[in-house]
Protein backbone atom coordinates (compact mmCIF):
# COMPACT_ATOMS: atom_id res chain seq x y z
CA UNK A 1 0.00 0.00 0.00
CA UNK A 2 1.45 4.02 -0.65
CA UNK A 3 0.11 6.84 -0.40
CA UNK A 4 1.40 8.63 -3.91
CA UNK A 5 -0.31 11.77 -4.69
CA UNK A 6 1.79 11.43 -7.90
CA UNK A 7 1.67 9.29 -10.87
CA UNK A 8 4.87 7.62 -12.56
CA UNK A 9 3.89 9.44 -16.09
CA UNK A 10 3.58 12.47 -13.93
CA UNK A 11 7.50 12.41 -14.47
CA UNK A 12 8.74 13.81 -17.69
CA UNK A 13 11.76 15.63 -19.25
CA UNK A 14 11.27 17.06 -22.89
CA UNK A 15 14.84 17.43 -23.24
CA UNK A 16 16.95 17.03 -26.49
CA UNK A 17 15.51 17.73 -29.72
CA UNK A 18 18.01 19.85 -32.35
CA UNK A 19 18.88 22.75 -31.55
CA UNK A 20 20.91 24.55 -34.44
CA UNK A 21 18.46 26.94 -34.96
CA UNK A 22 20.29 28.58 -31.40
CA UNK A 23 23.06 30.92 -32.91
CA UNK A 24 26.29 29.80 -30.94
CA UNK A 25 24.75 26.70 -29.68
CA UNK A 26 27.42 24.59 -27.50
CA UNK A 27 30.57 26.83 -28.69
CA UNK A 28 31.97 27.18 -25.19
CA UNK A 29 31.26 23.69 -24.08
CA UNK A 30 34.25 23.05 -21.84
CA UNK A 31 34.50 19.27 -20.27
CA UNK A 32 37.17 20.92 -17.64
CA UNK A 33 34.46 23.22 -16.04
CA UNK A 34 33.50 20.55 -13.53
CA UNK A 35 33.47 21.15 -9.52
CA UNK A 36 32.48 17.83 -9.26
CA UNK A 37 35.71 16.24 -9.90
CA UNK A 38 37.04 13.94 -8.50
CA UNK A 39 33.86 13.23 -6.68
CA UNK A 40 32.00 11.92 -9.58
CA UNK A 41 33.02 9.92 -12.52
CA UNK A 42 31.02 11.78 -15.00
CA UNK A 43 28.96 10.24 -17.70
CA UNK A 44 25.97 11.90 -17.78
CA UNK A 45 24.33 9.04 -17.73
CA UNK A 46 21.29 10.23 -15.45
CA UNK A 47 20.56 12.50 -18.97
CA UNK A 48 18.85 9.30 -20.55
CA UNK A 49 16.20 9.57 -17.85
CA UNK A 50 15.53 7.23 -15.71
CA UNK A 51 16.25 4.65 -17.69
CA UNK A 52 18.70 2.40 -16.39
CA UNK A 53 17.95 -1.56 -15.46
CA UNK A 54 16.47 -1.67 -12.01
CA UNK A 55 17.99 -4.18 -9.23
CA UNK A 56 14.88 -6.68 -8.81
CA UNK A 57 11.99 -4.87 -6.70
CA UNK A 58 12.12 -5.97 -2.95
CA UNK A 59 8.64 -7.62 -2.49
CA UNK A 60 6.09 -4.81 -1.05
CA UNK A 61 4.49 -6.62 1.61
CA UNK A 62 4.46 -3.48 4.33
CA UNK A 63 3.19 -0.41 3.82
CA UNK A 64 5.92 1.82 2.55
CA UNK A 65 5.37 5.80 2.62
CA UNK A 66 7.12 7.19 -0.59
CA UNK A 67 8.08 10.60 -1.49
CA UNK A 68 5.79 12.48 -3.87
CA UNK A 69 8.81 13.74 -5.73
CA UNK A 70 9.89 9.76 -7.35
CA UNK A 71 7.35 7.92 -9.69
CA UNK A 72 8.00 4.29 -7.64
CA UNK A 73 8.99 2.80 -4.44
CA UNK A 74 12.98 2.11 -4.63
CA UNK A 75 14.04 -1.58 -5.66
CA UNK A 76 15.15 -2.13 -1.89
CA UNK A 77 13.86 -0.26 1.32
CA UNK A 78 13.83 -0.66 4.97
CA UNK A 79 10.94 -2.25 6.93
CA UNK A 80 11.97 -1.69 10.23
CA UNK A 81 8.83 0.02 11.51
CA UNK A 82 6.00 0.88 9.11
CA UNK A 83 3.34 3.64 10.32
CA UNK A 84 1.48 2.81 13.12
CA UNK A 85 -1.55 4.31 15.30
CA UNK A 86 -1.95 8.33 15.24
CA UNK A 87 1.73 8.92 14.57
CA UNK A 88 1.00 7.05 11.02
CA UNK A 89 -2.12 8.88 10.22
CA UNK A 90 0.20 11.81 10.83
CA UNK A 91 2.73 10.48 8.83
CA UNK A 92 1.03 9.59 5.81
CA UNK A 93 -0.66 13.05 5.67
CA UNK A 94 2.53 14.38 5.48
CA UNK A 95 4.30 12.76 2.83
CA UNK A 96 1.47 13.89 0.32
CA UNK A 97 3.29 17.02 0.39
CA UNK A 98 7.10 16.93 -1.11
CA UNK A 99 10.22 17.45 0.50
CA UNK A 100 10.54 20.91 0.08
CA UNK A 101 7.47 21.47 2.17
CA UNK A 102 7.23 22.67 6.04
CA UNK A 103 3.93 20.52 5.39
CA UNK A 104 5.89 17.58 5.17
CA UNK A 105 8.52 17.62 7.78
CA UNK A 106 7.02 19.75 10.99
CA UNK A 107 4.16 17.12 11.32
CA UNK A 108 7.02 14.11 10.79
CA UNK A 109 8.60 15.70 13.59
CA UNK A 110 5.23 16.12 15.51
CA UNK A 111 4.32 12.22 14.69
CA UNK A 112 8.30 11.17 16.20
CA UNK A 113 6.67 12.85 19.59
CA UNK A 114 3.25 11.09 19.16
CA UNK A 115 4.88 7.72 18.19
CA UNK A 116 6.96 8.13 21.65
CA UNK A 117 3.82 8.23 24.03
CA UNK A 118 2.51 5.47 21.90
CA UNK A 119 6.01 3.70 22.57
CA UNK A 120 5.20 3.83 26.41
CA UNK A 121 1.79 2.55 26.19
CA UNK A 122 3.03 -0.38 23.99
CA UNK A 123 5.22 -1.07 26.35
CA UNK A 124 2.83 -1.01 28.96
CA UNK A 125 0.75 -3.02 27.39
CA UNK A 126 3.65 -6.10 27.05
CA UNK A 127 3.72 -5.61 30.53
CA UNK A 128 7.03 -3.76 30.35
CA UNK A 129 7.39 -0.30 32.55
CA UNK A 130 10.74 1.45 30.94
CA UNK A 131 12.83 2.23 33.48
CA UNK A 132 13.77 5.71 32.20
CA UNK A 133 17.02 6.09 35.40
CA UNK A 134 18.44 3.37 32.85
CA UNK A 135 16.92 4.41 29.43
CA UNK A 136 18.71 7.87 29.82
CA UNK A 137 22.02 6.68 30.38
CA UNK A 138 22.24 8.56 34.02
CA UNK A 139 24.36 4.95 35.14
CA UNK A 140 27.06 6.96 33.03
CA UNK A 141 26.33 10.70 34.88
CA UNK A 142 26.29 9.03 38.18
CA UNK A 143 29.87 7.06 37.37
CA UNK A 144 31.83 9.87 35.37
CA UNK A 145 29.71 13.72 36.27
CA UNK A 146 28.79 12.89 39.93
CA UNK A 147 29.11 15.97 41.23
CA UNK A 148 27.01 17.23 38.90
CA UNK A 149 24.58 14.72 38.82
CA UNK A 150 23.66 15.14 42.99
CA UNK A 151 23.62 18.82 42.24
CA UNK A 152 21.26 18.77 39.60
CA UNK A 153 19.10 15.79 41.93
CA UNK A 154 19.45 18.12 44.53
CA UNK A 155 18.14 21.08 43.26
CA UNK A 156 15.16 19.37 41.55
CA UNK A 157 14.42 18.06 44.80
CA UNK A 158 14.17 21.58 46.64
CA UNK A 159 12.08 22.93 43.88
CA UNK A 160 9.73 20.08 43.84
CA UNK A 161 9.44 20.43 47.71
CA UNK A 162 9.33 24.00 47.79
CA UNK A 163 6.64 24.17 44.79
CA UNK A 164 4.50 21.62 47.30
CA UNK A 165 4.75 23.39 50.17
CA UNK A 166 4.10 26.43 48.47
CA UNK A 167 0.76 24.66 46.69
CA UNK A 168 -0.30 23.15 50.41
CA UNK A 169 0.17 26.18 52.14
CA UNK A 170 -2.03 28.04 49.58
CA UNK A 171 -4.61 25.07 49.77
CA UNK A 172 -4.64 25.66 53.82
CA UNK A 173 -5.12 29.00 53.38
CA UNK A 174 -8.27 29.00 50.95
CA UNK A 175 -10.22 26.73 53.73
CA UNK B 1 18.25 -10.85 19.56
CA UNK B 2 19.85 -8.38 21.17
CA UNK B 3 19.66 -4.97 19.48
CA UNK B 4 19.27 -1.27 20.54
CA UNK B 5 15.94 -0.11 20.94
CA UNK B 6 15.20 3.60 20.56
CA UNK B 7 12.28 5.35 22.78
CA UNK B 8 12.06 8.61 21.95
CA UNK B 9 14.47 11.82 22.59
CA UNK B 10 17.61 10.58 25.08
CA UNK B 11 15.71 7.14 25.58
CA UNK B 12 17.55 4.00 24.29
CA UNK B 13 17.69 0.71 25.92
CA UNK B 14 18.89 -2.75 24.48
CA UNK B 15 16.33 -5.37 24.28
CA UNK B 16 16.93 -9.03 23.42
CA UNK B 17 13.36 -9.88 22.59
CA UNK B 18 14.15 -7.70 18.97
CA UNK B 19 13.66 -9.76 15.90
CA UNK B 20 16.36 -11.60 13.53
CA UNK B 21 16.73 -10.17 10.12
CA UNK B 22 15.46 -11.98 7.22
CA UNK B 23 16.39 -11.64 3.52
CA UNK B 24 14.13 -9.52 1.99
CA UNK B 25 15.22 -9.16 -1.52
CA UNK B 26 17.75 -11.55 -3.37
CA UNK B 27 20.70 -9.28 -3.18
CA UNK B 28 20.97 -9.15 0.99
CA UNK B 29 23.17 -10.58 3.00
CA UNK B 30 22.57 -11.17 6.95
CA UNK B 31 26.17 -9.93 8.72
CA UNK B 32 27.00 -10.90 12.35
CA UNK B 33 27.84 -7.51 14.05
CA UNK B 34 31.56 -7.74 15.45
CA UNK B 35 31.80 -3.81 16.02
CA UNK B 36 29.29 -1.05 15.58
CA UNK B 37 30.19 2.28 16.62
CA UNK B 38 27.73 5.86 17.66
CA UNK B 39 28.12 8.14 14.98
CA UNK B 40 28.10 12.28 15.74
CA UNK B 41 25.23 12.23 13.59
CA UNK B 42 23.38 9.16 15.49
CA UNK B 43 23.10 11.72 17.97
CA UNK B 44 21.36 14.01 15.80
CA UNK B 45 18.39 10.94 16.22
CA UNK B 46 18.98 9.96 19.44
CA UNK B 47 18.50 14.13 20.46
CA UNK B 48 14.93 13.49 18.52
CA UNK B 49 15.78 16.29 15.81
CA UNK B 50 15.67 13.84 12.68
CA UNK B 51 12.24 13.83 11.14
CA UNK B 52 10.46 10.55 10.79
CA UNK B 53 12.73 8.60 13.64
CA UNK B 54 10.06 5.50 14.55
CA UNK B 55 10.05 4.38 17.95
CA UNK B 56 11.22 0.66 18.05
CA UNK B 57 14.08 1.21 15.55
CA UNK B 58 17.45 0.57 15.45
CA UNK B 59 20.30 2.75 15.14
CA UNK B 60 23.64 2.16 13.66
CA UNK B 61 25.53 2.90 10.16
CA UNK B 62 29.13 2.24 11.25
CA UNK B 63 29.87 -1.49 11.96
CA UNK B 64 31.75 -4.36 10.41
CA UNK B 65 31.11 -8.20 10.98
CA UNK B 66 30.70 -11.73 9.70
CA UNK B 67 28.61 -13.15 6.80
CA UNK B 68 26.37 -15.03 8.65
CA UNK B 69 23.50 -15.77 5.17
CA UNK B 70 23.30 -14.61 1.99
CA UNK B 71 20.42 -13.98 -0.69
CA UNK B 72 20.35 -16.17 -3.65
CA UNK B 73 21.96 -13.92 -5.95
CA UNK B 74 24.55 -12.89 -4.11
CA UNK B 75 27.88 -14.06 -5.93
CA UNK B 76 30.95 -11.94 -4.00
CA UNK B 77 30.30 -12.87 -0.69
CA UNK B 78 29.92 -15.92 1.51
CA UNK B 79 29.19 -17.28 4.77
CA UNK B 80 32.32 -16.61 6.70
CA UNK B 81 33.74 -13.90 5.45
CA UNK B 82 34.22 -10.58 7.56
CA UNK B 83 33.14 -7.84 5.38
CA UNK B 84 33.29 -3.90 6.31
CA UNK B 85 30.01 -2.30 5.27
CA UNK B 86 30.01 1.42 3.95
CA UNK B 87 27.17 2.79 5.59
CA UNK B 88 25.92 4.17 2.21
CA UNK B 89 23.25 1.62 0.71
CA UNK B 90 24.08 1.70 -2.69
CA UNK B 91 22.74 -0.67 -5.81
CA UNK B 92 25.59 -0.02 -8.38
CA UNK B 93 22.83 0.06 -11.21
CA UNK B 94 21.47 3.57 -11.10
CA UNK B 95 23.12 6.77 -12.86
CA UNK B 96 24.42 8.11 -9.80
CA UNK B 97 26.01 5.01 -8.60
CA UNK B 98 27.80 4.34 -12.23
CA UNK B 99 29.09 7.75 -11.61
CA UNK B 100 30.42 6.60 -7.92
CA UNK B 101 27.85 9.10 -6.52
CA UNK B 102 27.39 5.68 -4.01
CA UNK B 103 25.97 8.33 -1.09
CA UNK B 104 23.37 8.87 -3.91
CA UNK B 105 21.63 6.04 -5.09
CA UNK B 106 18.31 6.43 -6.46
CA UNK B 107 17.11 2.90 -5.74
CA UNK B 108 17.82 2.80 -1.92
CA UNK B 109 15.61 5.19 0.17
CA UNK B 110 11.28 5.39 -1.29
CA UNK B 111 10.87 7.90 1.84
CA UNK B 112 12.89 10.66 0.12
CA UNK B 113 14.90 11.51 -3.49
CA UNK B 114 17.26 13.96 -1.57
CA UNK B 115 18.91 11.70 0.54
CA UNK B 116 20.49 8.19 -0.01
CA UNK B 117 19.52 5.26 1.91
CA UNK B 118 21.70 4.72 5.03
CA UNK B 119 21.80 2.09 7.58
CA UNK B 120 19.88 2.63 10.79
CA UNK B 121 19.05 6.35 10.12
CA UNK B 122 15.37 7.18 10.46
CA UNK B 123 13.01 6.73 7.74
CA UNK B 124 14.49 9.74 6.23
CA UNK B 125 17.29 7.49 4.68
CA UNK B 126 15.02 4.52 3.96
CA UNK B 127 13.87 2.85 7.19
CA UNK B 128 16.73 0.52 7.87
CA UNK B 129 17.64 -1.18 11.29
CA UNK B 130 21.36 -0.18 12.01
CA UNK B 131 23.98 -2.15 13.33
CA UNK B 132 23.81 -1.26 16.51
CA UNK B 133 22.46 -5.38 16.94
CA UNK B 134 23.35 -8.84 17.01
CA UNK B 135 22.63 -8.99 13.14
CA UNK B 136 21.58 -6.70 10.37
CA UNK B 137 20.17 -6.94 7.24
CA UNK B 138 22.53 -5.36 4.74
CA UNK B 139 21.14 -5.00 0.79
CA UNK B 140 23.03 -4.68 -2.19
CA UNK B 141 25.68 -7.45 -0.46
CA UNK B 142 27.70 -7.65 -3.73
CA UNK B 143 27.57 -3.91 -4.06
CA UNK B 144 29.19 -1.94 -0.67
CA UNK B 145 30.22 -4.52 1.51
CA UNK B 146 33.98 -5.72 1.50
CA UNK B 147 35.94 -8.25 2.86
CA UNK B 148 38.36 -6.97 5.71
CA UNK B 149 42.12 -8.02 4.61
CA UNK B 150 43.08 -10.51 7.09
CA UNK B 151 46.23 -7.64 8.32
CA UNK B 152 43.73 -5.39 8.87
CA UNK B 153 42.33 -4.62 12.61
CA UNK B 154 38.54 -4.91 13.13
CA UNK B 155 38.92 -1.85 15.26
CA UNK B 156 40.55 0.18 11.87
CA UNK B 157 38.19 -1.42 9.54
CA UNK B 158 35.01 -0.06 11.53
CA UNK B 159 36.01 3.37 11.26
CA UNK B 160 36.71 2.64 7.83
CA UNK B 161 33.04 2.82 7.32
CA UNK B 162 32.46 6.28 8.00
CA UNK B 163 34.92 8.01 9.73
CA UNK B 164 37.97 7.62 7.87
CA UNK B 165 36.15 7.94 4.21
CA UNK B 166 34.13 11.61 5.49
CA UNK B 167 37.03 13.17 6.68
CA UNK B 168 39.24 12.29 3.84
CA UNK B 169 36.40 13.23 1.04
CA UNK B 170 35.74 16.59 3.16
CA UNK B 171 39.48 17.44 2.42
CA UNK B 172 39.20 16.02 -0.84
CA UNK B 173 36.04 18.23 -1.61
CA UNK B 174 38.09 21.31 -0.49
CA UNK B 175 40.49 21.00 -2.94
CA UNK B 176 43.30 21.90 -1.19
CA UNK B 177 46.48 22.77 -3.12
CA UNK B 178 50.29 22.68 -1.79
CA UNK B 179 50.21 25.54 0.53
CA UNK B 180 46.40 26.10 1.30
CA UNK B 181 45.02 27.20 4.85
CA UNK B 182 42.74 25.03 6.23
CA UNK B 183 40.15 25.84 8.95
CA UNK B 184 38.28 22.61 10.03
CA UNK B 185 35.00 23.94 12.30
CA UNK B 186 34.44 20.67 14.75
CA UNK B 187 36.53 18.41 16.55
CA UNK B 188 34.66 15.29 16.69
CA UNK B 189 36.02 12.45 14.81
CA UNK B 190 35.11 13.40 11.42
CA UNK B 191 36.61 16.83 12.29
CA UNK B 192 40.23 15.62 13.48
CA UNK B 193 40.33 12.93 10.48
CA UNK B 194 39.64 15.70 7.86
CA UNK B 195 42.11 18.14 9.72
CA UNK B 196 44.77 14.95 9.57
CA UNK B 197 43.91 14.19 6.09
CA UNK B 198 43.85 17.67 4.64
CA UNK B 199 47.51 17.19 5.19
CA UNK B 200 47.73 14.53 2.40
CA UNK B 201 46.26 17.18 -0.11
CA UNK B 202 49.28 19.59 0.96
CA UNK B 203 47.92 21.70 3.45
CA UNK B 204 50.28 24.44 4.62
CA UNK B 205 48.50 25.35 7.66
CA UNK B 206 45.66 23.07 9.41
CA UNK B 207 43.64 25.10 12.22
CA UNK B 208 41.05 23.79 13.95
CA UNK B 209 37.56 25.33 16.03
CA UNK B 210 35.52 23.34 18.95
CA UNK B 211 34.93 24.24 22.28
CA UNK B 212 35.62 21.43 23.77
CA UNK B 213 39.61 21.56 25.52
CA UNK B 214 39.64 17.67 25.25
CA UNK B 215 38.83 17.12 22.26
CA UNK B 216 40.53 20.23 21.28
CA UNK B 217 44.30 18.69 22.83
CA UNK B 218 42.83 15.49 21.34
CA UNK B 219 43.04 17.11 17.93
CA UNK B 220 46.23 18.43 18.40
CA UNK B 221 48.17 15.63 19.05
CA UNK B 222 46.31 13.23 16.46
CA UNK B 223 46.47 15.81 13.52
CA UNK B 224 49.42 18.00 14.15
CA UNK B 225 47.50 20.79 13.59
CA UNK B 226 46.87 24.59 15.42
CA UNK B 227 43.56 24.23 17.43
CA UNK B 228 41.57 27.12 18.99
CA UNK B 229 38.92 27.22 21.49
CA UNK B 230 35.77 29.37 20.40
CA UNK B 231 35.22 30.39 23.55
CA UNK B 232 38.19 32.04 24.45
CA UNK B 233 37.64 34.22 20.97
CA UNK B 234 36.01 37.46 20.46
CA UNK B 235 35.21 36.46 16.99
CA UNK B 236 35.83 33.30 15.65
CA UNK B 237 35.68 34.86 11.98
CA UNK B 238 37.48 37.83 13.14
CA UNK B 239 40.50 35.44 14.31
CA UNK B 240 40.77 33.45 11.54
CA UNK B 241 40.65 36.78 9.22
CA UNK B 242 43.69 37.79 11.93
CA UNK B 243 45.37 34.73 11.36
CA UNK B 244 45.26 34.77 7.48
CA UNK B 245 46.74 38.22 6.43
CA UNK B 246 43.29 39.46 6.33
CA UNK B 247 42.11 37.87 3.61
CA UNK B 248 40.71 34.50 4.90
CA UNK B 249 41.21 30.83 4.71
CA UNK B 250 41.56 29.13 1.51
CA UNK B 251 39.68 26.24 2.33
CA UNK B 252 36.86 25.69 5.34
CA UNK B 253 35.58 22.29 6.31
CA UNK B 254 32.10 22.04 8.25
CA UNK B 255 32.76 19.40 10.06
CA UNK B 256 29.62 19.91 12.85
CA UNK B 257 26.35 20.67 11.35
CA UNK B 258 22.87 20.55 12.79
CA UNK B 259 24.09 20.76 16.18
CA UNK B 260 26.51 23.91 16.53
CA UNK B 261 26.80 25.77 19.08
CA UNK B 262 28.22 29.32 19.61
CA UNK B 263 25.03 31.38 18.56
CA UNK B 264 22.19 31.55 20.60
CA UNK B 265 19.24 32.40 17.44
CA UNK B 266 20.55 29.72 16.00
CA UNK B 267 20.63 27.56 18.74
CA UNK B 268 17.01 28.21 19.49
CA UNK B 269 15.59 28.19 16.30
CA UNK B 270 17.67 24.53 15.36
CA UNK B 271 18.43 22.76 17.73
CA UNK B 272 15.25 24.04 20.62
CA UNK B 273 12.41 24.80 17.76
CA UNK B 274 13.56 22.75 14.89
CA UNK B 275 11.92 25.34 13.20
CA UNK B 276 15.05 25.27 10.49
CA UNK B 277 17.45 22.38 9.36
CA UNK B 278 19.63 22.60 12.80
CA UNK B 279 22.05 25.07 13.84
CA UNK B 280 24.28 26.79 10.84
CA UNK B 281 26.58 28.54 13.30
CA UNK B 282 29.86 26.58 11.85
CA UNK B 283 28.26 26.68 8.47
CA UNK B 284 27.97 30.46 8.94
CA UNK B 285 31.71 30.82 10.23
CA UNK B 286 33.07 28.64 7.00
CA UNK B 287 31.61 31.08 4.85
CA UNK B 288 32.43 34.22 6.66
CA UNK B 289 36.25 32.87 7.40
CA UNK B 290 37.19 31.71 3.80
CA UNK B 291 38.89 33.86 1.36
CA UNK B 292 37.34 35.91 -1.79
CA UNK B 293 37.08 32.89 -4.65
CA UNK B 294 37.81 29.68 -1.50
CA UNK B 295 36.08 26.90 -1.56
CA UNK B 296 33.66 26.08 1.53
CA UNK B 297 33.22 21.49 2.09
CA UNK B 298 30.52 20.70 4.49
CA UNK B 299 30.75 17.40 5.54
CA UNK B 300 28.45 17.58 8.82
CA UNK B 301 24.90 16.26 8.59
CA UNK B 302 21.48 19.18 8.51
CA UNK B 303 18.13 17.99 8.47
CA UNK B 304 16.22 18.33 5.88
CA UNK B 305 14.23 21.57 6.18
CA UNK B 306 15.46 25.32 5.58
CA UNK B 307 17.99 26.86 6.90
CA UNK B 308 19.67 30.53 7.62
CA UNK B 309 23.27 30.53 5.70
CA UNK B 310 24.39 34.07 4.73
CA UNK B 311 24.11 33.52 1.11
CA UNK B 312 24.60 36.78 0.26
CA UNK B 313 27.92 36.52 1.20
CA UNK B 314 28.37 33.35 -0.63
CA UNK B 315 27.50 35.47 -3.28
CA UNK B 316 29.46 38.20 -2.65
CA UNK B 317 32.75 36.40 -1.93
CA UNK B 318 32.38 34.07 -5.07
CA UNK B 319 32.56 30.92 -2.37
CA UNK B 320 32.23 27.40 -3.84
CA UNK B 321 30.30 25.46 -1.88
CA UNK B 322 31.12 21.40 -1.89
CA UNK B 323 29.14 19.10 -0.04
CA UNK B 324 28.05 15.69 -0.09
CA UNK B 325 27.90 12.20 1.81
CA UNK B 326 31.11 10.32 1.69
CA UNK B 327 31.59 7.85 -1.37
CA UNK B 328 32.29 4.91 0.68
CA UNK B 329 32.85 2.85 -1.99
CA UNK B 330 34.74 4.74 -4.00
CA UNK B 331 37.23 5.55 -1.27
CA UNK B 332 38.39 2.33 0.47
CA UNK B 333 40.72 0.95 -1.62
CA UNK B 334 42.72 4.00 -1.35
CA UNK B 335 42.17 4.33 2.43
CA UNK B 336 43.11 1.03 3.27
CA UNK B 337 46.15 1.32 1.85
CA UNK B 338 46.72 4.52 3.63
CA UNK B 339 45.72 2.47 6.77
CA UNK B 340 48.14 -0.72 5.56
CA UNK B 341 50.95 1.85 5.16
CA UNK B 342 50.44 3.79 8.39
CA UNK B 343 49.24 6.64 7.29
CA UNK B 344 46.32 6.56 8.83
CA UNK B 345 45.37 5.07 12.48
CA UNK B 346 42.00 4.91 12.55
CA UNK B 347 41.46 3.10 15.64
CA UNK B 348 43.67 5.55 17.90
CA UNK B 349 40.60 7.74 17.78
CA UNK B 350 38.90 5.26 19.61
CA UNK B 351 38.73 5.90 23.49
CA UNK B 352 35.29 3.97 24.87
CA UNK B 353 34.44 0.14 24.09
CA UNK B 354 31.65 -0.33 25.19
CA UNK B 355 29.58 -3.59 25.13
CA UNK B 356 26.53 -3.35 23.00
CA UNK B 357 23.99 -4.09 26.54
CA UNK B 358 25.13 -0.82 27.69
CA UNK B 359 24.04 0.85 24.74
CA UNK B 360 22.40 3.81 26.64
CA UNK B 361 25.24 4.56 28.74
CA UNK B 362 27.36 4.82 25.26
CA UNK B 363 24.84 7.46 24.02
CA UNK B 364 24.69 9.15 27.26
CA UNK B 365 28.47 9.12 27.77
CA UNK B 366 28.84 10.54 23.83
CA UNK B 367 25.97 13.06 23.58
CA UNK B 368 27.77 14.63 27.30
CA UNK B 369 31.08 14.21 26.56
CA UNK B 370 31.72 12.78 29.48
CA UNK B 371 35.08 10.68 30.40
CA UNK B 372 37.20 12.93 27.49
CA UNK B 373 34.84 10.75 25.04
CA UNK B 374 36.31 10.63 21.21
CA UNK B 375 34.93 7.74 19.62
CA UNK B 376 33.01 4.74 21.18
CA UNK B 377 32.76 1.59 19.79
CA UNK B 378 29.35 -1.13 20.81
CA UNK B 379 30.80 -4.21 21.22
CA UNK B 380 28.11 -7.12 20.96
CA UNK B 381 28.74 -10.45 22.39
CA UNK B 382 29.97 -11.66 19.41
CA UNK B 383 32.86 -8.76 19.14
CA UNK B 384 34.93 -10.52 21.85
CA UNK B 385 36.80 -8.01 24.04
Amino acid sequence: MTTDETKPEDFVNKRGGDHSHIKGWGIDIDPKNDPTYPIKKRTDEEIRGYTWERPEQQPVNIEVLHSVERPNITAVFGTSKPPRGLSGMIRRQAFKKSESSYGRWLPLVLADRIDMVEGVLEDLSHGHIPNIFAERGWNAEWKYNRKSFVLKAATAAAITSAAFLLLSSNSKSKK
Amino acid sequence: MLAMNFRGPFRVRADYDQPYPEIEHPGDAIVKVLRSCICGSDLHLYHGIVPDTRIGSTFGHEFVGEVVETGSSVEKLKVGDKVMVPFNIACGKCAFCKQELYGNCHEANPQATAAGGIFGYSHTTGGYNGGQAEYVRVPYADVGPTVIPDWMDPDDAVLLTDVVPTGYQAAEMGGIQEGDTVVVFGAGPIGIMAAKCAWLFGAGRVIVIDQLDYRLEFAEEYAQCEVYNFKMLEDPVVFIKQQTDSLGADVCIDAVGCEAAGDTMNTLLGRKLLLQGGSTTALHWAINSVKKGGIVSIVGVYGPINALVPIGNVLNKGITIRANQASVKRLLPKLTEHVKNGILNPKAMITHRIPLEDVAEGYHIFSRKLDNCIKPVLIPPAGGS
